[in-house]
């Protein structure tokens, strides 16, 4: 039940790519550091393709993230998504929210 | 298999918990029908035991759960609007809760007749149940337009699938669960045509990663009654809002939906219209219907909302500052009654570990008064005064601990209302039962032993006491007759009246019975008072018909017995055509008291101190008199405590009269010390000293000398018999 999140700094865009799972188990751990990435950039990426699981949780911290981005005129963005992610993404119907062609 | 039925009996246990529960909030529905709060009550109770009898595969439960279902139906229209809550209704769902609860204690019996009449009484009540009105079916067959249900607005949707709205709870996440495989589960039962997401997170910074903040409106195909669609839900169902619209309903239900729900209307309303549930010519018409909408929840947080129209620009636009919004999770628990929300914070303890507790505290009771006495021997002040202070939290925690065990008498006096409709049915008599006092608070091992002694009260008054109506109104009485059930406190003690406005009880006719049951022989003079006690002796009746419920003699004794065993006292009083009034005494609490040690010879006596009212000096004078003095001009009879008990004679500067008091009467009692007040713990006596009168118990002194503990109202009826005539010239006279 781990999460272990790797950054590259391209510029003003901050790029996250996460491993691990986007749960109840590490939302907790999660949120500020991902808080904390999105005040320190203009551009905030974040690649989900090895995420193993994503829940209701993990899913209102993507949720966050796009709202808080929203609201300080930044950028959010989903670059890739494992199966896993996808499956809770189209069962939410959240692609076009969070800005992904539904599958 | 032993867990199983430890499952079993946890289950029989909260059901027959939540049946009550449901028959105090019938109850209070037939007053009051629009009583929202305690319908929600009666369909709650019935869904979880419904759902909880669903967990085991048996036979017996299945007839439970699928009862229950139906009641459960009947409930939620009631709850829509679409089936008046009429007098009638609540009758029959009385019935029908009594009929659960035999369900419920079958599962104990194994009788194949008996499960056989209940299968047939279920029945009978089904039947009752469908009642005259035009029940719409819940097996919605979306393609036979015939069975559309002209609702409470008169208009139905178009909308041909089921329209399902959830709002869960903020805990669901942490109690392990998640709104993703309810929603895998449900697209097992059918198609999801549409799906709205709905998340309400506050700021950032408020935002807490682990509550649940998500809500969904989605629009479900399939051929699932209704019923099944909820049961989906059933593990969260506590905690969320939970809406299921059946395909085609009357756009009153939506109505419902809006109102309920905790979002600005015109926002749901547009989430419903794009989601199909609704056409923007209903949802017109629901958010504008005709008659006047209840008044709408202000909303918590301003939901985020789906739209592929609506692009990321759009939302700064629309919405306030949310990090500067003073915002409190999503408010479910608004939803739930009061006194449910007040019920949850209590506690399940197990009455053992309960009593373990309080035996403790009583042996810490007796330990810290040897402490106490130690340390004033001692002399030293700052031990005296830390003793002191460990005396006063011994005392507190005493307090608390024994209040622990005290429930309001209300629970037992709540459950006599089913047994005075019963009987009186059967006798065909009109009685209606009056509580008083019904917060008063009471030991609940008291309360259990008293359950049987006042219902043999109850149902005497009832076949005994409250005449039959033609008698009543010749008589002219109201044709009702009322029993009233009545608690309060009195000096240490607790009351429990039972009264009736009927015949009264005819001291003559006892007289005779009691005469001809060689009780009393006939020249015996009795008072009033002494002849209306006599009913409390075994083989005594004056009801020339024995019915099954009493009449046969044998009741009163056994509430005597069963009330002195308590240490508590019955007193009658009656008038003959006006009624009569049975008068229970009981002690608070049976473990721990105040009490009043007294020197007499070489041991001492402990009086409990509720019964203590004041000292007064004795002299020799007083004996001369036959055992009594004058108290301010009351006779105040005495006994002489060494006498009584055969202790040694010691010589004393002064003797002192204890005057002691129970129920209306008061003696005095003769010690040669007073020694002051304690806290003590009861110790009982064994069944070698059971017949030791005038003694209630023991208990262990500071100083670890044994104190008998006196029992009062015995003594003080010893000094009454006494100081009567025919025993004038047996008494010794005090030296």
């Amino acid at each position: 039940m781990d999460i272990t999140i790797t950054q590259e700094q391209a510029g003003s865009e901050c790029k996250l790519s996460l491993s691990g799972e986007m749960s109840i188990y590490t939302a907790a751990e999660l949120k500020p550091r991902l808080l904390a990435y999105l005040r320190d950039a203009q551009l905030l990426s974040m690649d989900l393709s090895e995420v193993s699981e994503l829940d209701t949780a993990g899913l209102q911290l993507l949720w966050l993230c796009q709202q808080d981005a929203a609201i300080t005129g930044k950028t959010f963005a989903i670059t890739g998504t494992s199966a896993a992610v996808m499956e809770s993404i189209t069962l939410l119907r959240l692609e076009a929210a969070f800005g992904m062609q539904p599958v | 298999m032993e867990e199983m039925e430890h499952i079993r009996e946890m289950f029989i246990d909260e059901s027959l918990d939540l049946l009550q529960e449901m028959e105090s909030a019938l109850n209070q529905l037939k007053a009051a029908p629009e009583n929202a709060e305690m319908l929600n009550l009666v369909f709650r109770a019935a869904h979880t035991i419904k759902g909880s009898a669903g967990l085991f595969g048996d036979d017996g439960y299945d007839a439970i759960v699928s009862f229950t279902h139906t009641v459960e139906n009947v409930l939620a229209q009631v709850r829509s609007g679409e089936r008046a809550c009429d007098d009638d209704l609540i009758l029959t769902l009385l019935d029908c809760r009594d009929h659960i609860e035999s369900l419920i204690e079958q599962l104990n019996i194994d009788d194949a007749s008996s499960s056989q009449e209940l299968v047939q009484q279920g029945q009978g009540l089904l039947v009752q149940l469908a009642g005259s009105t035009v029940l719409p079916p819940l097996e919605q067959d979306t393609e036979d337009n015939t069975t559309l249900v002209q609702g409470v607005s008169g208009r139905v949707a178009v909308n041909a699938y089921w329209h399902i709205s959830l709002r869960f709870g903020e805990n669901v996440l942490r109690n392990g669960m998640d709104p993703l495989s309810f929603l895998r589960y449900l697209s097992s039962l059918g198609d999801i045509v549409e799906l709205v997401s709905l998340f309400s997170l506050p700021g950032s910074t408020i935002m807490d990663p682990e509550s649940c903040y998500l809500g969904l409106e989605l629009q479900l195909d399939s051929d699932a009654d209704q019923a099944t669609l909820m049961s989906v839900f059933e593990f969260v169902a506590d905690e969320c809002q939970i809406y299921i619209i059946p395909p085609h309903s009357d756009l009153h239900e939506y109505v419902l939906l809006i109102n309920d729900l905790d979002q600005e209307s015109s926002e749901l309303g547009s989430v419903l219209v794009r989601c199909g549930a609704l056409t923007q010519d209903e949802l017109a018409h629901v958010l504008d219907p005709p008659q006047p909408l209840n008044q709408l929840v202000l909303p918590v947080a301003e939901p985020k909302l789906l739209d592929s129209e609506l692009s990321a620009s759009n939302i700064p636009d629309n919405e306030p500052d949310l990090s500067s919004q003073a915002i409190a999770p999503k408010n479910i628990s608004a939803n739930v009654p009061e006194h449910k929300r007040q019920e949850s914070r209590s506690l399940r303890v197990d009455a053992h570990k309960l009593d373990q507790l309080i035996n403790l505290v009583g042996e810490l009771v007796i330990a810290g008064a040897n402490t106490s006495l130690l340390a004033k021997q001692n002399g030293d002040p700052e031990l005296v005064e830390s003793s002191a202070a460990v005396s006063l939290l011994v005392e507190e925690i005493r307090g608390l601990s024994l209040h622990l065990r005290m429930i309001p008498i209300d629970e037992t006096f709540k459950r006599f209302h089913r047994v005075v409709r019963e009987i009186s049915r059967d006798l065909d008599k009109d009685i209606r039962l009056k509580i008083e006092g019904g917060e008063t608070e009471l030991d609940k091992g008291v309360v259990e032993k008293i359950s049987d002694p006042l219902m043999h009260l109850v149902r005497n008054a009832i076949d005994h006491g409250i005449e039959a109506k033609e008698d009543r109104i010749g008589k002219g009485k109201p044709a009702a007759g009322t029993i009233t059930l009545r608690a309060y406190y009195d000096s240490g003690s607790i009351v429990i009246e039972v009264c009736d406005d009927g015949g009264g009880i005819d001291p003559a006719k006892v007289r005779t019975k009691a005469i001809e049951s060689e009780l009393i022989s006939a020249e015996h003079t009795l008072s009033e008072k002494e002849i209306l006690r006599l009913i409390l002796e075994a083989g005594l009746t004056t009801k020339t018909t024995v019915s099954d419920l009493s009449g046969r003699g044998v009741g009163m004794d056994v509430v005597k017995r069963n009330i002195e065993a308590l240490q508590g006292s019955i007193e009658v009083e009656s008038e003959v055509g006006e009624g009569s009034l049975l008068r229970l005494r009981l002690p608070l609490t049976l473990s721990i008291i105040d009490g009043f040690a007294v020197g007499v010879g070489a041991s001492s006596y402990v009086i409990p101190l509720d019964a203590v009212i004041e000292c007064i000096e004795y002299n020799e004078q007083h004996s001369k008199n036959g055992n009594y003095v004058n108290l301010r001009g009351e006779i105040l009879p005495f006994i002489n405590l060494r006498q009584q008990f055969k202790e040694s004679h010691i010589d004393v500067k002064q003797r002192n009269i204890v005057v002691v008091q129970s129920g209306e009467q008061k003696a005095g009692f003769v010690v040669d010390q007073l020694q002051g007040e304690l806290q003590t713990v009861i110790k009982p006596l064994s069944k070698i000293f059971s017949h030791l009168s005038g003694i209630s118990g023991s208990t262990i002194l500071g100083s670890g000398e044994v104190a008998m503990i006196l029992d009062v109202p015995a003594l003080i009826r010893e000094a009454e018999t006494r100081r009567s005539p025919c025993h004038v010239g047996c008494e010794e006279v005090v030296p």
